[in-house]
Protein backbone atom coordinates (compact mmCIF):
# COMPACT_ATOMS: atom_id res chain seq x y z
CA UNK A 1 0.00 0.00 0.00
CA UNK A 2 2.59 2.49 1.10
CA UNK A 3 4.58 1.81 -2.06
CA UNK A 4 1.96 3.31 -4.27
CA UNK A 5 0.19 5.63 -1.87
CA UNK A 6 1.93 8.17 0.31
CA UNK A 7 -0.31 10.14 2.64
CA UNK A 8 2.29 12.85 3.17
CA UNK A 9 2.41 13.44 -0.54
CA UNK A 10 -1.37 13.55 -0.73
CA UNK A 11 -1.48 16.30 1.88
CA UNK A 12 1.40 18.09 0.29
CA UNK A 13 -0.40 18.48 -3.03
CA UNK A 14 -3.67 19.57 -1.48
CA UNK A 15 -2.99 23.35 -1.30
CA UNK A 16 -2.06 23.42 -4.99
CA UNK A 17 -5.18 21.50 -5.86
CA UNK A 18 -7.39 23.82 -3.85
CA UNK A 19 -5.88 26.75 -5.75
CA UNK A 20 -6.70 24.88 -8.95
CA UNK A 21 -10.20 24.15 -7.70
CA UNK A 22 -10.83 27.88 -7.41
CA UNK A 23 -10.02 28.26 -11.11
CA UNK A 24 -12.15 25.23 -11.95
CA UNK A 25 -15.16 26.63 -10.10
CA UNK A 26 -14.59 30.09 -11.55
CA UNK A 27 -14.49 28.71 -15.11
CA UNK A 28 -17.65 26.70 -14.48
CA UNK A 29 -19.58 29.64 -13.04
CA UNK A 30 -18.55 32.08 -15.76
CA UNK A 31 -19.03 29.40 -18.44
CA UNK A 32 -22.53 28.63 -17.19
CA UNK A 33 -23.50 32.30 -17.05
CA UNK A 34 -22.46 32.62 -20.70
CA UNK A 35 -24.18 29.34 -21.60
CA UNK A 36 -27.42 30.34 -19.87
CA UNK A 37 -27.69 33.71 -21.55
CA UNK A 38 -26.47 32.61 -24.97
CA UNK A 39 -28.54 29.42 -24.80
CA UNK A 40 -31.69 31.47 -24.34
CA UNK A 41 -30.75 33.74 -27.24
CA UNK A 42 -30.08 30.66 -29.41
CA UNK A 43 -33.41 29.10 -28.42
CA UNK A 44 -35.33 32.27 -29.27
CA UNK A 45 -33.60 32.78 -32.62
CA UNK A 46 -34.05 29.11 -33.58
CA UNK A 47 -37.73 29.42 -32.73
CA UNK A 48 -38.31 32.72 -34.47
CA UNK A 49 -37.39 31.61 -38.00
CA UNK A 50 -35.46 34.80 -38.78
CA UNK A 51 -34.67 34.28 -42.49
CA UNK A 52 -30.87 33.92 -42.76
CA UNK A 53 -29.90 34.10 -39.10
CA UNK A 54 -31.86 31.02 -38.02
CA UNK A 55 -30.35 28.82 -40.76
CA UNK A 56 -26.87 30.05 -39.96
CA UNK A 57 -27.31 29.52 -36.26
CA UNK A 58 -28.69 26.03 -36.83
CA UNK A 59 -25.51 25.20 -38.70
CA UNK A 60 -23.29 26.69 -35.99
CA UNK A 61 -25.16 24.82 -33.24
CA UNK A 62 -24.82 21.50 -35.08
CA UNK A 63 -21.19 22.18 -35.82
CA UNK A 64 -20.37 22.93 -32.19
CA UNK A 65 -22.25 19.88 -30.96
CA UNK A 66 -20.63 17.55 -33.48
CA UNK A 67 -17.04 18.50 -32.74
CA UNK A 68 -15.12 17.78 -29.52
CA UNK A 69 -14.80 20.46 -26.88
CA UNK A 70 -11.07 19.80 -26.64
CA UNK A 71 -10.57 20.55 -30.31
CA UNK A 72 -12.64 23.72 -30.05
CA UNK A 73 -10.62 24.92 -27.07
CA UNK A 74 -7.27 24.42 -28.75
CA UNK A 75 -8.50 25.79 -32.06
CA UNK A 76 -9.81 29.05 -30.58
CA UNK A 77 -6.76 29.34 -28.35
CA UNK A 78 -4.42 29.12 -31.32
CA UNK A 79 -6.41 31.69 -33.28
CA UNK A 80 -6.68 34.22 -30.45
CA UNK A 81 -4.21 37.05 -29.98
CA UNK A 82 -1.74 36.28 -27.17
CA UNK A 83 -2.95 39.22 -25.02
CA UNK A 84 -6.18 37.39 -24.24
CA UNK A 85 -5.74 35.25 -21.13
CA UNK A 86 -6.21 31.53 -21.69
CA UNK A 87 -8.74 31.38 -18.86
CA UNK A 88 -10.96 33.93 -20.62
CA UNK A 89 -10.79 31.92 -23.84
CA UNK A 90 -11.60 28.78 -21.87
CA UNK A 91 -14.67 30.34 -20.24
CA UNK A 92 -16.00 31.64 -23.55
CA UNK A 93 -15.49 28.36 -25.40
CA UNK A 94 -17.06 26.39 -22.56
CA UNK A 95 -19.94 28.88 -22.53
CA UNK A 96 -20.58 28.67 -26.28
CA UNK A 97 -20.22 24.89 -26.30
CA UNK A 98 -22.77 24.46 -23.55
CA UNK A 99 -25.04 27.19 -24.93
CA UNK A 100 -25.77 24.88 -27.86
CA UNK A 101 -27.05 22.29 -25.39
CA UNK A 102 -28.75 24.81 -23.10
CA UNK A 103 -30.74 26.11 -26.10
CA UNK A 104 -32.34 22.66 -26.28
CA UNK A 105 -33.20 22.84 -22.57
CA UNK A 106 -34.81 26.24 -23.09
CA UNK A 107 -36.69 24.99 -26.13
CA UNK A 108 -38.16 22.15 -24.08
CA UNK A 109 -38.92 24.54 -21.23
CA UNK A 110 -40.75 26.94 -23.54
CA UNK A 111 -42.68 24.09 -25.20
CA UNK A 112 -43.73 22.84 -21.77
CA UNK A 113 -45.64 26.05 -21.04
CA UNK A 114 -49.27 25.05 -21.72
CA UNK A 115 -50.92 26.54 -24.85
CA UNK A 116 -53.60 27.97 -22.55
CA UNK A 117 -51.06 30.48 -21.28
CA UNK A 118 -50.52 31.85 -24.78
CA UNK A 119 -54.25 31.90 -25.34
CA UNK A 120 -54.92 33.80 -22.12
CA UNK A 121 -52.25 36.33 -23.10
CA UNK A 122 -53.91 36.77 -26.50
CA UNK A 123 -57.33 37.11 -24.88
CA UNK A 124 -55.92 39.89 -22.70
CA UNK A 125 -54.39 41.47 -25.80
CA UNK A 126 -50.90 41.47 -24.29
CA UNK A 127 -48.22 42.45 -26.81
CA UNK A 128 -45.94 39.59 -27.90
CA UNK A 129 -42.91 41.03 -26.12
CA UNK A 130 -44.80 41.40 -22.87
CA UNK A 131 -46.23 37.88 -23.22
CA UNK A 132 -42.71 36.51 -23.47
CA UNK A 133 -41.32 38.57 -20.62
CA UNK A 134 -44.14 38.37 -18.11
CA UNK A 135 -45.84 35.06 -18.87
CA UNK A 136 -43.85 32.56 -20.93
CA UNK A 137 -40.22 33.01 -19.92
CA UNK A 138 -40.76 33.05 -16.13
CA UNK A 139 -42.53 29.69 -16.45
CA UNK A 140 -40.12 28.32 -19.07
CA UNK A 141 -37.02 29.24 -17.07
CA UNK A 142 -38.44 27.57 -14.02
CA UNK A 143 -38.73 24.44 -16.17
CA UNK A 144 -35.10 24.72 -17.22
CA UNK A 145 -33.53 24.91 -13.76
CA UNK A 146 -32.86 21.16 -13.37
CA UNK A 147 -31.36 21.00 -16.88
CA UNK A 148 -29.21 23.98 -16.09
CA UNK A 149 -27.99 22.24 -12.93
CA UNK A 150 -27.14 19.05 -14.79
CA UNK A 151 -25.17 20.89 -17.45
CA UNK A 152 -23.35 22.86 -14.77
CA UNK A 153 -22.14 19.54 -13.34
CA UNK A 154 -21.12 18.29 -16.79
CA UNK A 155 -19.23 21.47 -17.49
CA UNK A 156 -17.53 21.30 -14.13
CA UNK A 157 -16.30 17.81 -14.96
CA UNK A 158 -15.02 18.91 -18.38
CA UNK A 159 -12.87 21.76 -17.07
CA UNK A 160 -9.75 19.52 -17.07
CA UNK A 161 -9.72 20.10 -20.85
CA UNK A 162 -8.56 23.62 -20.01
CA UNK A 163 -5.26 21.91 -19.25
CA UNK A 164 -4.74 21.76 -23.01
CA UNK A 165 -4.67 25.55 -23.27
CA UNK A 166 -2.39 25.91 -20.25
CA UNK A 167 -4.96 27.11 -17.74
CA UNK A 168 -3.79 25.95 -14.33
CA UNK A 169 -6.98 24.48 -12.99
CA UNK A 170 -7.13 21.53 -10.64
CA UNK A 171 -6.08 18.86 -13.13
CA UNK A 172 -3.15 20.90 -14.46
CA UNK A 173 -2.03 21.55 -10.90
CA UNK A 174 -2.00 17.81 -10.29
CA UNK A 175 -0.07 17.18 -13.52
CA UNK A 176 2.47 19.77 -12.55
CA UNK A 177 2.93 18.27 -9.15
CA UNK A 178 3.31 14.86 -10.74
CA UNK A 179 5.90 16.08 -13.21
CA UNK A 180 7.97 17.59 -10.41
CA UNK A 181 7.82 14.66 -8.01
CA UNK A 182 7.34 11.72 -10.38
CA UNK A 183 4.35 10.57 -8.39
CA UNK A 184 1.00 10.95 -10.08
CA UNK A 185 -1.20 8.61 -8.11
CA UNK A 186 -1.77 10.85 -5.11
CA UNK A 187 -2.48 14.11 -6.95
CA UNK A 188 -4.75 12.50 -9.54
CA UNK A 189 -6.65 10.56 -6.88
CA UNK A 190 -7.09 13.73 -4.85
CA UNK A 191 -8.37 15.51 -7.95
CA UNK A 192 -10.98 12.80 -8.40
CA UNK A 193 -12.00 13.04 -4.75
CA UNK A 194 -12.32 16.83 -4.92
CA UNK A 195 -14.42 16.64 -8.09
CA UNK A 196 -16.67 14.14 -6.38
CA UNK A 197 -16.95 16.29 -3.25
CA UNK A 198 -18.31 19.17 -5.32
CA UNK A 199 -20.31 17.25 -7.97
CA UNK A 200 -22.16 14.86 -5.73
CA UNK A 201 -23.79 17.39 -3.36
CA UNK A 202 -24.62 19.56 -6.37
CA UNK A 203 -26.32 16.63 -8.09
CA UNK A 204 -28.37 15.98 -4.95
CA UNK A 205 -29.43 19.61 -4.99
CA UNK A 206 -30.46 19.34 -8.64
CA UNK A 207 -32.43 16.18 -7.92
CA UNK A 208 -34.28 17.92 -5.11
CA UNK A 209 -35.04 20.79 -7.43
CA UNK A 210 -36.39 18.34 -10.03
CA UNK A 211 -38.70 16.77 -7.46
CA UNK A 212 -39.90 20.15 -6.23
CA UNK A 213 -40.64 21.40 -9.73
CA UNK A 214 -42.29 18.20 -10.93
CA UNK B 1 -81.68 38.78 -36.19
CA UNK B 2 -82.69 40.63 -33.07
CA UNK B 3 -80.86 43.87 -33.87
CA UNK B 4 -83.06 46.79 -34.88
CA UNK B 5 -82.54 48.19 -38.38
CA UNK B 6 -79.67 50.68 -38.46
CA UNK B 7 -78.00 49.15 -35.42
CA UNK B 8 -74.56 47.77 -36.00
CA UNK B 9 -74.35 44.26 -34.60
CA UNK B 10 -71.70 43.63 -31.94
CA UNK B 11 -70.64 40.48 -33.75
CA UNK B 12 -71.24 39.44 -37.30
CA UNK B 13 -70.16 36.26 -39.08
CA UNK B 14 -70.42 36.30 -42.88
CA UNK B 15 -69.93 32.98 -44.66
CA UNK B 16 -67.26 31.96 -42.19
CA UNK B 17 -65.43 28.75 -43.03
CA UNK B 18 -63.18 26.88 -40.63
CA UNK B 19 -61.45 23.63 -41.44
CA UNK B 20 -59.09 21.52 -39.39
CA UNK B 21 -57.34 19.49 -42.07
CA UNK B 22 -60.09 17.70 -43.96
CA UNK B 23 -62.59 18.26 -41.19
CA UNK B 24 -64.92 21.16 -42.03
CA UNK B 25 -66.06 22.56 -38.71
CA UNK B 26 -67.84 25.68 -39.97
CA UNK B 27 -69.16 25.65 -43.50
CA UNK B 28 -70.16 29.18 -44.49
CA UNK B 29 -71.64 30.24 -41.15
CA UNK B 30 -73.78 33.39 -41.00
CA UNK B 31 -75.10 34.93 -37.83
CA UNK B 32 -74.97 38.14 -35.87
CA UNK B 33 -75.27 39.18 -32.26
CA UNK B 34 -76.77 42.54 -31.29
CA UNK B 35 -75.15 44.87 -28.75
CA UNK B 36 -76.00 43.71 -25.26
CA UNK B 37 -77.35 40.35 -26.40
CA UNK B 38 -76.78 37.26 -24.27
CA UNK B 39 -76.46 34.36 -26.64
CA UNK B 40 -75.99 30.75 -25.66
CA UNK B 41 -74.56 28.30 -28.15
CA UNK B 42 -75.68 24.73 -27.61
CA UNK B 43 -75.17 21.54 -29.53
CA UNK B 44 -73.23 18.29 -29.45
CA UNK B 45 -69.46 18.39 -29.06
CA UNK B 46 -67.70 18.92 -32.35
CA UNK B 47 -70.58 21.01 -33.68
CA UNK B 48 -68.38 24.12 -33.86
CA UNK B 49 -69.51 26.13 -30.80
CA UNK B 50 -66.12 26.50 -29.19
CA UNK B 51 -64.53 27.17 -32.58
CA UNK B 52 -66.76 30.23 -32.91
CA UNK B 53 -65.51 31.62 -29.61
CA UNK B 54 -61.91 30.83 -30.52
CA UNK B 55 -62.28 32.59 -33.88
CA UNK B 56 -63.68 35.62 -32.07
CA UNK B 57 -60.64 35.64 -29.79
CA UNK B 58 -58.29 35.13 -32.78
CA UNK B 59 -57.02 31.90 -31.25
CA UNK B 60 -57.85 30.29 -34.58
CA UNK B 61 -57.60 31.64 -38.10
CA UNK B 62 -60.66 31.30 -40.32
CA UNK B 63 -60.30 29.72 -43.76
CA UNK B 64 -62.81 32.00 -45.40
CA UNK B 65 -65.53 34.55 -44.88
CA UNK B 66 -65.61 37.64 -42.71
CA UNK B 67 -65.87 38.37 -39.03
CA UNK B 68 -66.90 41.89 -37.98
CA UNK B 69 -66.90 43.41 -34.51
CA UNK B 70 -69.12 46.51 -34.25
CA UNK B 71 -68.97 46.55 -38.03
CA UNK B 72 -65.17 46.71 -38.04
CA UNK B 73 -63.39 44.01 -40.03
CA UNK B 74 -61.52 41.72 -37.67
CA UNK B 75 -59.92 39.16 -39.94
CA UNK B 76 -59.96 40.31 -43.55
CA UNK B 77 -61.00 43.37 -45.50
CA UNK B 78 -61.70 44.21 -49.10
CA UNK B 79 -58.93 46.42 -50.36
CA UNK B 80 -58.00 47.24 -53.93
CA UNK B 81 -60.41 44.59 -55.24
CA UNK B 82 -58.73 41.95 -53.11
CA UNK B 83 -59.32 40.33 -49.76
CA UNK B 84 -56.38 41.03 -47.51
CA UNK B 85 -55.64 40.08 -43.95
CA UNK B 86 -56.03 42.79 -41.34
CA UNK B 87 -52.62 43.76 -39.96
CA UNK B 88 -51.96 42.67 -36.37
CA UNK B 89 -51.87 46.26 -35.13
CA UNK B 90 -55.44 46.98 -36.23
CA UNK B 91 -56.58 43.56 -35.15
CA UNK B 92 -55.30 44.35 -31.67
CA UNK B 93 -57.45 47.46 -31.54
CA UNK B 94 -60.55 45.42 -32.35
CA UNK B 95 -59.54 42.55 -30.06
CA UNK B 96 -59.33 44.98 -27.17
CA UNK B 97 -63.14 44.97 -27.10
CA UNK B 98 -63.33 41.21 -26.67
CA UNK B 99 -62.61 39.23 -23.51
CA UNK B 100 -62.68 35.52 -22.83
CA UNK B 101 -63.00 33.14 -19.89
CA UNK B 102 -61.67 29.64 -20.50
CA UNK B 103 -62.74 26.20 -19.39
CA UNK B 104 -59.30 25.62 -17.84
CA UNK B 105 -59.07 29.14 -16.32
CA UNK B 106 -55.57 29.73 -17.77
CA UNK B 107 -54.46 32.00 -14.95
CA UNK B 108 -50.75 32.87 -14.95
CA UNK B 109 -49.23 30.62 -12.26
CA UNK B 110 -46.13 32.79 -11.93
CA UNK B 111 -48.22 35.70 -10.66
CA UNK B 112 -50.43 36.37 -7.67
CA UNK B 113 -54.18 36.83 -7.99
CA UNK B 114 -53.82 40.59 -8.02
CA UNK B 115 -50.94 40.54 -10.51
CA UNK B 116 -53.04 38.40 -12.86
CA UNK B 117 -55.76 41.01 -12.85
CA UNK B 118 -53.64 44.17 -13.18
CA UNK B 119 -51.21 42.80 -15.79
CA UNK B 120 -53.21 43.65 -18.91
CA UNK B 121 -54.83 46.90 -17.69
CA UNK B 122 -51.33 48.22 -16.98
CA UNK B 123 -49.53 46.90 -20.04
CA UNK B 124 -52.31 47.04 -22.63
CA UNK B 125 -54.55 49.88 -21.51
CA UNK B 126 -51.69 51.86 -19.99
CA UNK B 127 -53.40 52.34 -16.64
CA UNK B 128 -51.30 53.36 -13.66
CA UNK B 129 -50.55 50.67 -11.11
CA UNK B 130 -52.65 52.50 -8.55
CA UNK B 131 -55.71 52.72 -10.81
CA UNK B 132 -55.32 49.12 -11.93
CA UNK B 133 -55.16 47.92 -8.33
CA UNK B 134 -58.18 49.98 -7.31
CA UNK B 135 -60.23 48.47 -10.14
CA UNK B 136 -58.89 44.98 -9.42
CA UNK B 137 -59.94 45.25 -5.78
CA UNK B 138 -63.41 46.29 -6.85
CA UNK B 139 -63.64 43.25 -9.12
CA UNK B 140 -62.24 40.88 -6.49
CA UNK B 141 -64.95 42.10 -4.15
CA UNK B 142 -67.51 41.49 -6.87
CA UNK B 143 -66.39 37.88 -7.39
CA UNK B 144 -65.95 37.31 -3.66
CA UNK B 145 -62.18 36.81 -3.75
CA UNK B 146 -60.94 39.83 -1.82
CA UNK B 147 -59.14 37.83 0.84
CA UNK B 148 -57.17 35.85 -1.79
CA UNK B 149 -55.70 38.99 -3.34
CA UNK B 150 -52.06 38.11 -2.66
CA UNK B 151 -52.31 34.34 -3.05
CA UNK B 152 -50.54 32.40 -5.75
CA UNK B 153 -53.12 31.14 -8.22
CA UNK B 154 -51.88 27.58 -7.69
CA UNK B 155 -53.07 27.80 -4.09
CA UNK B 156 -56.68 28.29 -5.18
CA UNK B 157 -59.41 25.75 -5.88
CA UNK B 158 -60.81 25.46 -9.40
CA UNK B 159 -63.87 27.52 -8.57
CA UNK B 160 -61.76 30.25 -7.01
CA UNK B 161 -59.43 30.28 -10.00
CA UNK B 162 -62.36 30.64 -12.34
CA UNK B 163 -63.74 33.58 -10.36
CA UNK B 164 -60.34 35.27 -10.58
CA UNK B 165 -60.28 34.55 -14.32
CA UNK B 166 -63.66 36.27 -14.66
CA UNK B 167 -62.36 39.28 -12.74
CA UNK B 168 -59.26 39.32 -14.95
CA UNK B 169 -61.36 39.39 -18.12
CA UNK B 170 -63.64 42.11 -16.74
CA UNK B 171 -60.68 44.28 -15.75
CA UNK B 172 -60.17 44.96 -19.45
CA UNK B 173 -63.70 46.42 -19.72
CA UNK B 174 -64.67 44.21 -22.65
CA UNK B 175 -67.72 45.03 -24.73
CA UNK B 176 -68.02 41.37 -25.60
CA UNK B 177 -67.38 38.55 -23.15
CA UNK B 178 -66.87 35.01 -24.41
CA UNK B 179 -67.51 32.22 -21.90
CA UNK B 180 -66.19 28.85 -23.05
CA UNK B 181 -67.66 26.08 -20.89
CA UNK B 182 -66.52 27.96 -17.83
CA UNK B 183 -68.01 25.49 -15.35
CA UNK B 184 -67.13 22.24 -17.13
CA UNK B 185 -63.87 21.71 -15.26
CA UNK B 186 -65.39 22.40 -11.84
CA UNK B 187 -66.76 20.15 -9.13
CA UNK B 188 -70.56 20.26 -9.08
CA UNK B 189 -70.77 21.91 -5.66
CA UNK B 190 -68.73 24.96 -6.74
CA UNK B 191 -70.42 25.44 -10.09
CA UNK B 192 -73.14 27.43 -8.33
CA UNK B 193 -70.66 30.00 -6.97
CA UNK B 194 -69.28 30.71 -10.42
CA UNK B 195 -72.73 30.87 -12.00
CA UNK B 196 -73.82 33.31 -9.30
CA UNK B 197 -70.96 35.63 -10.25
CA UNK B 198 -71.91 35.43 -13.92
CA UNK B 199 -75.59 36.00 -13.16
CA UNK B 200 -74.53 39.14 -11.34
CA UNK B 201 -72.56 40.40 -14.33
CA UNK B 202 -75.43 39.64 -16.68
CA UNK B 203 -77.79 41.59 -14.43
CA UNK B 204 -75.60 44.61 -13.69
CA UNK B 205 -73.77 45.25 -16.96
CA UNK B 206 -74.68 45.57 -20.62
CA UNK B 207 -71.79 43.46 -21.85
CA UNK B 208 -72.58 41.39 -24.90
CA UNK B 209 -72.16 37.77 -23.85
CA UNK B 210 -71.59 34.70 -25.96
CA UNK B 211 -71.57 31.50 -23.98
CA UNK B 212 -71.00 27.86 -24.65
CA UNK B 213 -72.35 25.86 -21.75
CA UNK B 214 -73.99 22.63 -20.73
CA UNK B 215 -75.73 24.33 -17.79
CA UNK B 216 -79.12 24.60 -19.43
CA UNK B 217 -80.82 26.12 -16.40
CA UNK B 218 -78.20 28.84 -16.34
CA UNK B 219 -78.47 29.42 -20.09
CA UNK B 220 -82.17 29.80 -19.63
CA UNK B 221 -81.76 32.42 -16.91
CA UNK B 222 -79.13 34.67 -18.46
CA UNK B 223 -79.53 34.42 -22.20
CA UNK B 224 -82.13 36.00 -24.41
CA UNK B 225 -81.26 33.88 -27.43
CA UNK B 226 -80.18 30.31 -27.91
CA UNK B 227 -78.54 28.96 -31.04
CA UNK B 228 -78.59 25.22 -31.60
CA UNK B 229 -75.62 23.98 -33.62
CA UNK B 230 -75.15 20.75 -35.46
CA UNK B 231 -72.30 19.99 -37.86
CA UNK B 232 -71.20 23.63 -38.00
CA UNK B 233 -74.62 25.00 -38.89
CA UNK B 234 -77.30 26.72 -36.87
CA UNK B 235 -80.26 24.40 -37.06
CA UNK B 236 -82.52 26.25 -34.65
CA UNK B 237 -82.59 29.67 -33.09
CA UNK B 238 -85.07 30.86 -30.47
CA UNK B 239 -85.49 32.56 -27.10
CA UNK B 240 -84.61 30.16 -24.26
CA UNK B 241 -88.13 29.68 -22.94
CA UNK B 242 -89.14 28.49 -26.38
CA UNK B 243 -86.23 26.27 -27.33
CA UNK B 244 -85.99 24.59 -23.95
CA UNK B 245 -89.68 23.85 -23.57
CA UNK B 246 -90.82 23.33 -27.11
CA UNK B 247 -88.01 22.94 -29.66
CA UNK B 248 -89.10 22.86 -33.27
CA UNK B 249 -86.36 20.56 -34.52
CA UNK B 250 -86.21 16.88 -33.70
CA UNK B 251 -82.39 17.11 -33.49
CA UNK B 252 -82.66 19.83 -30.82
CA UNK B 253 -85.16 17.77 -28.86
CA UNK B 254 -82.83 14.76 -28.92
CA UNK B 255 -79.87 16.83 -27.84
CA UNK B 256 -81.71 18.53 -24.99
CA UNK B 257 -83.11 15.32 -23.58
CA UNK B 258 -79.63 13.75 -23.73
CA UNK B 259 -78.11 16.71 -21.86
CA UNK B 260 -80.82 16.82 -19.22
CA UNK B 261 -80.61 13.10 -18.50
CA UNK B 262 -76.86 13.44 -17.92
Amino acid sequence: MSDIWDWDRAWEVLPDLLEGLKITVFATVVGMVIASILGLVFALVLRKHVPVLTKLLKFVVDFVRMTPLLVQLVFVYLLSPPEIPALAIGCVVLGIHYATYMSEVYRAGIDAVPPGQWEAATALNLPKSRTWRAVILPQAIRNTLPGLGNYAISMFKETPFLFAISVVEMFSAAQRFGANTFSYIEPITMVGVLFLLVSYPTSLLVRRMEIRLA
Amino acid sequence: MTSAPGDVPAIEFRDVVKRFGDNVVLDGLNFSVAQGDRVTLIGPSGSGKTTILRLLMTLEESNGGLILIDGDPYTHEYKGKKWVEIPEKRRRQVRRRVGMVFQQFNLFPNMTVLENIIEAPMHVLGRSRKDAIARAEELLEQVGMTEKRDFRTTELSGGQQQRVAIARALAMDPEILLLDEVTSALDPEIVADVLEVLRDIAKNTDITMLLVTHEMQFAREVSNRVLMFDHGRIIEEAPPEEIFTDPREERTREFLSAVVSN
